[in-house]
């Protein structure tokens, strides 16, 4: 499922953008979790993109993605951001979108799409 | 080549700029994917675990001419009580605060010793000493 997509099927808002092409971008994996260890610990050997969804609106999420080459995280919930998220997303290159839509919706959406 | 990173006790807004800077070393030397990923994983799982339960250490990386990477994690306490119970995964003795920031699920230390090539844990009330291979 093409970026552009699912920004637009979650109603998701961009807050920084990383890479130029990145609407464009095809994700057939997604990955939800508000622990870390967990995303650590079952993909730690995922060798194709997963998509990260979250609720843990901190840079630690970011670092998460990073340590784990996740490239796209989309924030749940519609939590407050503050600066440092941002500015955190923009030296780790990582794109980061946020959507009102809950862990669960925004889960069943994409996978009713196809997104495993 | 050897860097050596002061982490701090319960700074979570620093936590995992040690990991991040070692992973971005490597990167430009060009190593193998797998190893990278492996390194990230264990240093970052590794850098969270002084920030959260210890008061305070280093993170030590050393890569030897033979590309053999090691990671050496070293606080100054309070030490880990049980140290068979703490590598059971789902264990945790994290705080409410560091579960609220997305830790203390219990997989640390399971997860270091999944990645790494080899795994060494020794703990007195002095400090928990980690060292870690990879290639």
């Amino acid at each position: 499922m093409l970026v552009q997509d699912i920004v637009a099927l979650l109603k998701a808002r961009e807050i920084y953008i990383a890479q130029d092409n990145i609407y464009q971008k095809n994700y057939d994996k997604g990955f939800a979790t508000d622990l870390m260890s967990d995303a650590l610990a079952l993909l730690k050997d995922e060798t194709e993109d997963v998509l990260f969804l979250t609720g843990l609106a901190n840079v630690q999420s970011l670092r998460t993605a990073e340590v784990l080459d996740l490239d796209t995280v989309i924030l749940v919930r519609g939590k407050p951001l503050d600066q440092q998220m941002i500015e955190t997303a923009k030296d780790l290159h990582i794109n980061l979108f946020q959507t009102d839509q809950t862990m669960f919706e925004a889960c069943g959406l994409l996978y009713g799409k196809g997104m495993r | 080549m050897k860097y050596v990173y002061q982490v701090e006790k319960e700074n979570y807004e620093d936590a995992g700029k040690a990991s991040t800077d070692i992973k971005r070393t490597l990167k430009t030397i060009g190593i193998d994917r797998r190893v990278l990923k492996a390194v990230a994983i264990a240093c970052y799982e590794a850098e969270i675990n002084i920030v959260i339960h210890s008061n305070g250490g280093t993170v030590t990386f050393e890569m030897d001419d033979d590309g053999v990477i090691t990671l050496s994690f070293d606080d100054v306490g309070p030490g880990i009580e049980d140290l068979e119970l703490a590598q059971t995964p789902g264990y945790s003795t994290a705080s409410t605060k560091a579960r609220s920031l997305g830790f203390g699920a219990g997989m640390g230390l399971s997860n270091m010793k999944s990645v790494a090539s080899s795994f060494q844990i020794t703990s007195s009330p002095e400090g928990t000493h980690i060292q870690m291979t990879f290639q």
